[in-house]
């Protein structure tokens, strides 16, 4: 199609610089500011390849399980389907030590199973990172997954019916090669997400064994004050994101993979018997869901002891996440039109380098952002917009997973009649492409808006108590013997990232098409 | 032999009723306005739409109520034939044998049917180094290992140039005589009605008109029709 | 120029609507780890004694724990508002004073009251605790009786990571303070009792109380909390044969401060009832000067170690790395 005028590409250049220069680039301030060269020891290597080694295992075992579940969630519908699509957004979006706390209610040597069954379980060690992992990214892969089964043409369908496909048939013929185009994809982006486990993988690790590059990285900042090493690692988990986002989207097709948009159920063939996708839907249920029920059981015992200041954080935690949001989904518009528009290896970079800063440490940002602005403005009096500005930063490469193939589809189906209608700039965003895109929208306002309520990484840095998230309170609650409280918040936490996750994805939904 | 006995089919917004017969070895055309149900008489002959009345026969037999597949009918959809990731050879060898487990005997037989139908070159290629009159003749040749009766056809000619058309429409015409199967299709354009079909059956106002011979039925058309053809006269 | 921390909008807020006699009241701004300023810590208590004698404004910033305070001293450096800096340990005295950015003790702060001699330069303490393992008395009738029983014994324990958390670098300095060669044999044994290492205190200490496993590294006040706070006397700490290590925790004052009287001021305040008597009911720790109340009800009951152990700082920095990698070596079996 016809080159898309100028300063959409100016606009979208900037904004995948803006990203890539916080994400990235921010090993640059440390290396500058740096006392010495930094130093990897032999201990590193090691470190390097247990985080490899739990991210590849991690990404596998999420993609294998998100088959079966999204296969029966597609084929089958069943009353309270679509709350089940909704509440399989919830695990993604809890606190990482709220969740942990959850699983381990379930599954710890205390929990409802060793109980039941009178045997302790011990799942701390890669059984316990790895079931956290899954937790965590079963159901965004599910929702990758789903996108892909919308995708198939009705008349495929159709004809798989006529020609009499069994469900093997099905399976090679129209299955496999919809998980080949989107597996590729989910896989990475999971892998990416684990490949900066911190907290998981050493709560749930069960000793050294389980370190993590970011741990690593977390003690050179933090307790040697060893800037260039920590821009060390962070280059070398940088590179290794790089290295492996290059070889799968190289290998897969650009763009697949978005998150579960349409998510109807497809009149796809099924198999006479029922049970393999009820024990599918069941499984995931369970497995998803106990710990959430097993969350709300351990915060409302502590919801009396909440203390006052739970208002003003939730208001601030509130706040942080809407104007994040709004800036993160902004920015990955303007990468998205820029990439759509711009097919090629420069746009496969640009979506790779956005990629990456998925891998990006928030520590690293935060102390780079603190080391390049100190010099102009007191970070700490601007503690609350920094928050929103490095989660905007930090949610974009979600927001432009998903935006990117609708933006992709509109551009193509719409944008030829626009621009030889000569629409204005205006009038093509507002009437055209937002409308358009409405559904993905949703989704991705509602993830970003998740994902900043939940931030530790960064308000942990800049935070005070004037500035203090929900998130933060219920750290300091912990951190001062009440659990019980820090419980309730992390609770309360979760219901209000829930509640703004659906508030934004059912208005997406409501898209007319 | 395809006859529709009292075929009622409730969808929501529209009735439409229809009885007629199409015969062995011959082409009838379907033609009528936009949304008049043709497409949706063609989903239940094939068994994806359930009537809620009437019956559907094929050579005597009642096919109202069996699966699809099982059923004495191929249909051709307007679009999305063809498996994308699929070569030319293995989209058509799907109509011997779903699981693409095939003997000497079958492979020549998908040969064949390429053949035939001017494919043979692209055997071993993917379906988007088609063009669309290719690609119909593809999911054609399928039709044809099929072997069933019926054969459905989704306005096979809307994306054609008249070359392709007329091409088209030669070819079903010989497949229809050939194989003695009663070849039913949809279509917005008396040319290509006059040129494919034997018959034309009129789909409007919730009724379908029952076959008359194609020239009869345009040079002398129903006041339906008649609104339906406006300025248009057969040459 | 050195701007106070506030907003510009503060700034024009202050200056528009008070008085030029409340403008010229000074200014003290202390850095703490976010549970001492906390609503529920010693900071409120403390700021309102202080601001009551002082005719000056105590603006107590939270910084995260303590590593990230001094992280936090380290990236501001000279520039930074803070006057002092509260909540760092002796595990991190040794880094800090290497950064030149600490002014000496004011002078006339009394001799802390700790179980070992004090002649730091630069810093006062403030609290100390002594770490330990705690357990529920309910439910583990017969605990380890030392460091060697507990590795030998099949009880569980969940502690910290010794590169992220202070208790967990903690028992690193303690397993080489009291057991010294044979420390690797001990980490060694110990692995097996472990049922993980946990980011910090807060993880570790909620999977203790949710019965993820029998002992949790803590300190030996920590009890006093459940007691005093939640009338539960049901968890105790264990007394070691090989005594406990010490922390002991500081406060000092920035060479670049602009308020250095103000500073020692605080300093000296730190030593006094004032302070002190906020420290064991709010930071659950034991005052570092004697108090004229003593110690409140319920910290009679608690454990006092016969032998406490602490390495000098300086010691204690030189031998970090090579401890923290015998710490991993023996988990890693």
């Amino acid at each position: 199609m016809a080159r898309w005028p100028r300063p959409v590409t100016l606009l979208s250049v900037g904004a995948a610089t803006l990203v890539v220069a916080l994400t990235v680039g921010a090993v640059i301030p440390l290396m500058l500011s740096a006392e010495g060269a930094g130093r990897l020891v032999a201990a590193d290597w090691a470190i390097l390849r247990f985080t490899l080694f739990q991210a590849a295992l991690s990404a596998a075992l999420c993609t294998l399980a998100a088959i079966p579940l999204a296969r029966a969630l597609a084929r089958r519908d069943f009353p309270g389907r679509s709350l089940v699509l909704t509440l399989l957004g919830a695990p993604f979006l809890v606190p990482v030590i709220v969740a942990v706390l959850g699983l381990l209610s379930v599954w710890g040597r205390a929990g409802w199973v060793s109980e039941i069954t009178g045997a302790t379980l011990d799942i701390y060690g890669l059984t316990g990172i790895l079931m956290a992992h899954v937790f965590f990214n079963l159901p965004l892969v599910t929702r990758m997954l789903l996108t892909g089964w919308a995708g198939v043409p009705p008349e495929h369908l159709r004809l798989a019916t006529q020609l009499g496909f069994t469900p093997r048939d099905i399976y090679t013929h129209i299955e496999r090669p919809i998980l080949r185009e989107v597996l590729p994809g989910a896989a990475l982006l999971v892998f990416l997400i684990c490949l900066t486990s911190f907290s998981v993988a050493l709560t749930l690790g069960g000793g050294p064994r389980a370190t993590t590059i970011e741990l690593a990285i977390y003690q050179a900042l933090r307790f040697e004050f060893d800037l260039s090493r920590a821009a060390l690692l962070s280059l070398m988990q940088l590179g290794l994101a790089l290295t492996v986002a290059l070889i799968l989207l190289a290998s897969g097709q650009r763009g697949a993979g978005g998150f579960g948009l349409s998510l109807r159920p497809q009149s796809i063939p099924k198999p006479r018997n029922p049970w393999i996708d009820r024990a599918a839907i069941t499984a995931a249920l369970a497995f998803l869901g106990l710990p959430m029920l097993g969350l709300i059981s351990l915060g409302i015992p502590g919801m009396p002891d909440l203390p006052d200041a739970t208002l003003n954080a939730a208001l601030r935690s509130i706040g942080v996440s809407i104007a994040a949001t709004l800036i993160s989904c902004s920015l990955a518009l303007a990468i998205a039109g820029g990439v759509a528009t711009h097919r090629g290896r420069a746009a496969l970079l640009g979506e790779g380098l956005v990629l990456i800063g998925l891998t990006a440490s928030p520590l690293v940002i935060g102390t780079a952002l603190f080391i390049a602005i100190r010099d102009f403005i007191d970070p700490f009096a601007f503690a609350l917009p920094l928050t929103a500005l490095v989660n905007a930063t930090l949610g974009v490469p979600f927001a432009l997973r998903i935006l990117l193939p609708e933006v992709d589809r509109v551009i193509r189906t719409r944008g030829p009649l626009a621009q030889s209608l000569g629409l204005s700039r205006r009038l093509w965003l507002r009437r055209v492409l937002l409308p358009g895109i409405r559904r993905g929208l949703g989704l991705a306002l509602g993830l970003v808006a998740a994902f900043a309520m939940g931030d530790l990484g960064i308000i942990a840095l800049f935070g005070s108590t004037e500035t203090e998230t929900l998130p933060l309170l219920m750290f300091g609650l912990m951190g001062s013997f009440r659990t019980d409280a820090a419980q309730a918040t992390g609770l309360i936490l979760v219901l209000l990232t829930l509640t703004i996750f659906a508030i934004f994805d059912t208005w997406g939904r409501r898209a007319q098409h | 032999m395809l006859s529709i006995d009292t075929l009622t089919i409730r969808r929501p917004g529209f009735t439409l009723t229809a009885s007629f017969e199409a015969q062995s070895g011959s082409v009838t055309a379907l033609i009528g306005p936009s949304g008049a149900g043709k497409t949706t008489l063609l989903h239940a002959i094939a068994g994806f739409v359930p009537p809620s009345a009437g019956r559907i026969r094929v050579q005597g037999q009642d096919i109202t109520d069996l699966p699809v597949s099982d059923r004495p009918v191929s249909m051709l959809f307007q679009d999305h034939n063809l498996f994308t990731h699929m070569t030319v050879f293995e989209n058509t060898a799907l109509g011997l044998s779903p699981d693409l487990r095939l003997n000497k005997r079958d492979r020549e037989r998908v040969t064949d049917a390429l053949e035939r139908l001017g494919l043979s070159t692209y055997a071993s290629r993917k379906p988007e180094a088609l063009s669309g009159g290719q690609q119909s003749r593809v999911a054609l040749a399928r039709a044809l290992l099929r072997n069933r009766p019926v054969l459905l056809l989704d306005e096979p000619f809307s994306a054609l140039g008249p070359a392709m058309r007329a091409d088209l429409a030669q070819i079903l015409k010989e497949v229809a005589a050939a194989q003695n199967l009663s070849v039913l299709l949809v279509t917005h354009q008396p040319e290509d009605a006059l040129r494919a079909a034997d018959h034309i059956a009129v789909v409007a106002d919730g009724e379908v008109t029952p076959p008359r011979p194609a020239r009869d039925t345009l040079t002398n058309p129903t006041p339906a029709l008649a609104d339906y053809l406006g300025d248009w006269r057969p040459l | 120029m050195h701007l106070k921390r506030t907003t510009t909008l503060a700034a024009l807020a202050t200056a528009c609507a008070l008085p030029l006699a409340a403008q010229e009241r000074r200014e003290l701004i202390v850095y703490a780890y976010d549970s001492f300023v906390s609503d529920w810590g010693p900071g409120p208590v403390i700021e309102a004694n202080f601001e009551a004698i002082c005719n000056c404004d105590l603006t107590l910033v939270g910084a995260g724990d303590g590593a990230a305070l001094l992280s936090r001293i380290r990236l501001e450096g000279t520039r930074s508002d803070a006057d002092v800096v509260l909540g760092l340990d002796t595990n991190l005295t040794a880094a800090a004073a290497s950064t030149g950015l600490f002014a000496p003790a004011p002078e006339g702060v009394p001799t802390p009251d700790l179980p070992i001699a004090w002649d730091d330069p630069l810093f006062t303490p403030f609290d100390w605790g002594y770490f330990a393992f705690v357990y529920d008395n309910t439910k583990l009738t017969a605990a380890p009786e030392s460091l060697m029983a507990l590795a030998a014994s099949d009880t569980t324990v969940v502690i910290q990571d010794p590169r992220s958390s202070t208790p967990g670098l903690g028992l690193v300095m303690w397993a080489e303070a009291a057991l010294g060669d044979e420390a690797p044999a001990f980490w060694e044994a110990l692995s097996d009792n472990i049922v993980t290492v946990t980011p910090g205190w807060s993880e570790a200490y909620g999977l203790f109380l949710e019965g993820e496993a029998d002992m949790v590294l803590s300190y030996t006040t920590s009890p006093a909390y459940h007691l005093i706070a939640e009338e539960d006397p049901s968890k105790s700490a264990a007394a070691f044969a090989e005594g406990h290590y010490m922390q002991v925790e500081v406060a000092g004052i920035l060479a670049g401060s602009d308020q250095p009287e103000l500073a020692a001021e605080f300093i000296r305040f730190i030593a006094t009832d004032g302070f002190q008597s906020a420290i064991p009911t709010t930071n659950w720790m034991y005052p570092a000067f004697a108090t004229e109340t003593g110690v409140p009800d319920g910290f009679d009951t608690l454990i006092t170690p016969d032998t406490a152990l602490l390495l000098p700082a300086e010691e204690a920095e030189a031998r970090r790395a090579d401890a923290i990698a015998t710490w991993r070596a023996g988990l890693a079996q």
